[in-house]
């Protein structure tokens, strides 16, 4: 599953990221890379761009590119 | 200070400029309170410039200590030292001690927000690398702390290589103090020991500076690796030759861009300190925090950020409306003392309807651009600009542009110049020239008034089921407006400006209420930016086109008005009188314009104007309204003899019955309909076009702009009016 794929309010674990796709490698500037714990917050009206955090920062993210980060979902029991 | 003086005064008070020690630069992350404390440390005294070569803006300022002061360079807000954008570049310049103008810092002092600390550990375990003595402005710890982050600083400290580290909160002042005994220090510090986050890198560089002859810093080696296309990179292969460098690259980074590499190591070093320095309470979700989710919904979100819009323009619109007539009334009660105290001829001219008249015309734009620019700095400093360019990426996107632009976009429906200089934020060089070039589009508040004389005169006051004609007329100039300006800006990303698609990875900062003192020197500067450039520019522009209206005079009708007053006074008296002199007045006005340089080019360019259904009258009041279009409506004013105060219903009874000299009436609905066309998209504002030269560091696009926007205001009226006119 990809960024792309996941549910307002959803935490995963970032697995693997594509870098060679254009607008990608400034993402990984902002801290989404390998290992880190993201959590998808909201998305503008039609769902794009999308609204992640990471570490307690807000970031925004085309669905576009939001397709070349491969994550796995954290279950949290609350 | 004055020797009479016994009364005690600090020497902060009276700002007695003490020798300065060094030069520090202060650098951080966009948002994490870097400017702020700018402020904070060195108050007014501040310079403001252009880096040259690039439109970033060069801010720095004095601090002052104890016993020396120490210049504070404010460096532009970034993420990372990368290269990607000109902010980045110059960065690295400056601390460098690369950029011409601006002395090398002798240290650094970096601003790490509390509750960012992992995009900010990340800029900073950069800058280590740089070899430069720094210290650490630690921003936000009372925010961080109430939203449950523990930090601790000794263990951040142990980290980094033992460099020093103040908290500060901005907001109240307290460690400010602190923060400025130890900025004194700061030069003689030793340079920080780097962390070790990717030894394969270092070892590298260091194994090429062991084959390179001409001695190589092994930061330049190590931003050569990184950047293949820089010009490092290009020394770097003079000196080895590519093969080698491309092996180091291979073995370092295999197939990936060097940054995803560089940023996975340094990230992975940033984790392993957060994870000892930083611990995570867990929070009881508050209201607030509750209501700011509920608002970031899509829907609610998006119904917020134009109900933000409404009231901008309604600020713009209503509140600037008394002071703009305070201005207007001022500025003729100031020409009525002129009449009545100087004898007429060219120097009262001069001084009511040149100066005055100019002066006036800059300053009353100046309280809805005040306001605009007002609002504009509120957006960007409370964070909210990143959020309404993340809500309005996905529009903005059709057109090639990103969200960043949607805020200078809707500016420029106020007016266009503080639109354009609200395009720094646009990272995306090409997308910030076509935002550039799309906003003079916009229907800006000077085209309102002849937008209303032509409808008022020539629009049937009708409704249309239950819309009014006007109205209907009104709004389709507004459309006619966007749709230009997004077509325009949609043309150029497909044409000139083809670039990749503007990414759009953008922190979006938490809402915080924005500095007072922040917020009033940033108005400061863009209202001394205005009058300096746009108003300079619109008053010498009023200058120019009083003198072609003026000069040359003609003896014979100054005579001839003479002895019509002197007629009118044996035959009239009293209210009549009156009337009969305003109407002679007016008729020689309108006769001196008539053969005045104006006039004169008026007939001239007819035939140019001929096609669209102009006759000179049109001709000169539209020319003598390409510098500054708000002056059409009083130049056609003084043409149809009616004086440039006139009251509208005189102007428009002139305007319906103007005819040709055969006869037939000038102002059909087809030639009106393309006059509006024209107003809607001809650059009629040599004040934008000196914003854009700034802007663009090039006249290549001020004059582009011109040229196609003329181009398109013509062939769209003489369209209509052919067209229309068959019908």
């Amino acid at each position: 599953m990809t960024l792309r794929e996941m549910q307002p309010g959803q935490k995963a674990r970032i697995e693997k990221v594509d870098a060679r796709q254009p607008g990608v490698v400034r993402l990984m500037v902002l801290g989404l890379i390998e290992g880190t714990e993201i959590q998808f917050e909201n998305a503008a009206i039609g769902g794009d761009p999308m609204e992640v955090s990471v570490f307690g920062t807000a970031i925004s993210i085309r669905r576009q590119q939001a397709g070349n980060f491969s994550v796995s979902p954290i279950v949290t029991n609350e | 200070m004055n020797e009479k003086s016994t009364i005690y005064v600090p020497v902060e008070k009276i700002g007695i400029r003490r020798r300065v020690s060094a030069t520090l630069a202060i650098i951080g992350n966009p948002n994490s309170g870097k400017s702020t404390l700018f402020n904070r440390l060195t108050g007014l005294r501040q310079t403001t410039g252009n880096y040259p070569g690039v439109t970033v803006e060069k801010h720095s300022g004095t601090v002052q200590l104890e016993s020396t002061a120490i210049e504070l360079v404010d460096l532009p807000g970034i993420y990372c030292l990368g290269g990607y954008s000109a902010d980045e570049r110059i960065a690295v310049d400056v601390i460098l001690g690369r950029m011409a103008d601006t002395h090398a810092p002798c240290g650094l002092l970096m601003v790490l927000d509390a509750t960012h600390l992992y995009q900010g550990l990340y800029l900073l375990q950069q800058l280590m690398e740089m070899q430069v003595p720094m210290i650490v402005a630690l921003t936000m710890t009372d925010v961080a702390t109430a939203s449950g982050i523990d930090i601790s600083i000794e263990v951040l400290q142990r980290h980094l290589g033992g460099i020093q580290i103040f908290p500060v909160a901005t907001t109240t002042g307290r460690g400010l103090e602190a923060l400025k005994a130890a900025l004194e220090g700061v030069a003689d510090s030793p340079a920080p020991k780097v962390p070790e986050s990717w030894p394969e890198l270092s070892k590298t560089a260091d194994r090429l500076i062991e084959q390179i002859s001409a001695p190589m810093p092994r930061i330049d080696v190590i931003q050569a690796l990184l950047h293949p296309r820089s010009n490092l990179s290009k020394t770097l292969e003079q000196q080895l030759g590519t093969p080698p460098i491309a092996e180091a690259r291979l073995a370092l980074f295999a197939d990936e861009p060097p940054q995803a590499v560089e940023a996975r190591h340094r990230y992975q070093w940033v984790r392993d300190v957060l994870g000892e320095a930083q611990q995570q309470a867990p929070m009881l979700e508050r209201y607030e925090a509750k209501v700011l989710h509920w608002l970031n919904q899509p829907w609610p979100a998006t119904v917020l950020f134009f109900a933000i819009m409404a009231l901008v323009f309604q600020a713009v619109f209503s509140w600037a409306t008394p002071l703009m007539e305070g201005i207007d009334a001022l500025a003729v009660a100031m020409s009525g003392w002129i009449a009545t105290h100087l004898p007429d001829g060219a120097i009262s001219s001069f001084l009511s309807d040149g100066v005055i008249a100019g002066v006036g015309s800059v300053l009353v734009f100046l309280p809805q651009i005040l306001i605009l620019f007002l609002f504009i700095i509120i957006l960007e400093d409370s964070g909210y600009l990143a959020r309404a360019a993340f809500l309005m990426d996905r529009v903005m996107r059709s057109v090639g542009l990103s969200g960043q632009s949607v805020i200078p976009m809707l500016s420029s429906f106020a007016c266009a110049v503080p639109a354009i200089m609200a395009t720094r934020v646009i990272p995306d060089k090409k997308a910030r020239i076509a935002t550039i070039l799309a906003a003079p589009f916009m229907t800006c508040s000077a085209r309102l008034p002849i937008y209303a004389l032509l409808i008022a005169a020539f629009v049937p006051d009708e409704s249309v089921g239950w819309l009014n004609l006007q109205g209907l007329v009104l709004l389709g100039l507004y459309l006619l407006g966007i749709i230009g300006g997004l077509t325009t800006a949609w043309l150029l990303k497909r044409t000139a400006l083809r670039g990749p698609k503007p990414h759009f990875a953008l922190a979006l900062p938490e809402f915080r209420w924005p500095n007072l003192q922040t917020v009033l020197i940033k108005l400061l500067e863009r209202v001394r930016i205005f009058l300096k450039r746009a108003g300079s520019i619109i008053f010498i522009v009023a200058i120019i086109v009083w003198a072609l209206a003026y000069f040359p005079r003609a003896g014979a009708i100054e005579t001839g008005m003479q002895n019509a007053i002197v007629q009118a006074e044996t035959a009239l008296q009293g209210e009549p009188l009156a009337i009969e002199l305003l109407r002679i007045k007016n008729e020689a006005a309108a006769a001196q314009l008539s053969q005045s340089y104006l006039g004169q080019a008026g007939r001239f360019v007819e035939p140019l104007f001929a096609p669209l259904g102009w006759d000179w009258r049109v001709s000169a009041a539209v020319i003598a309204g390409f510098p500054a279009r708000e002056v059409v409506v009083a130049v056609m004013g003084t043409i149809y003899a009616v004086g440039e105060q006139a009251e509208e219903a005189s102007l428009v009874s002139k305007l319906r019955s103007a005819t040709w000299p055969d006869g037939r009436l000038v102002f059909t609905l087809p030639m009106v309909l393309g006059l509006l066309l024209f107003y809607a998209w001809c650059l009629q504002c040599a004040a934008t076009l000196a914003v854009i030269r700034r802007e663009t560091n090039s006249w290549r696009w001020p004059l582009f702009a011109w040229t196609y926007m003329t181009v398109l205001g013509y062939t769209g009226a003489f369209l209509i009016y052919q067209i229309g006119s068959r019908l």
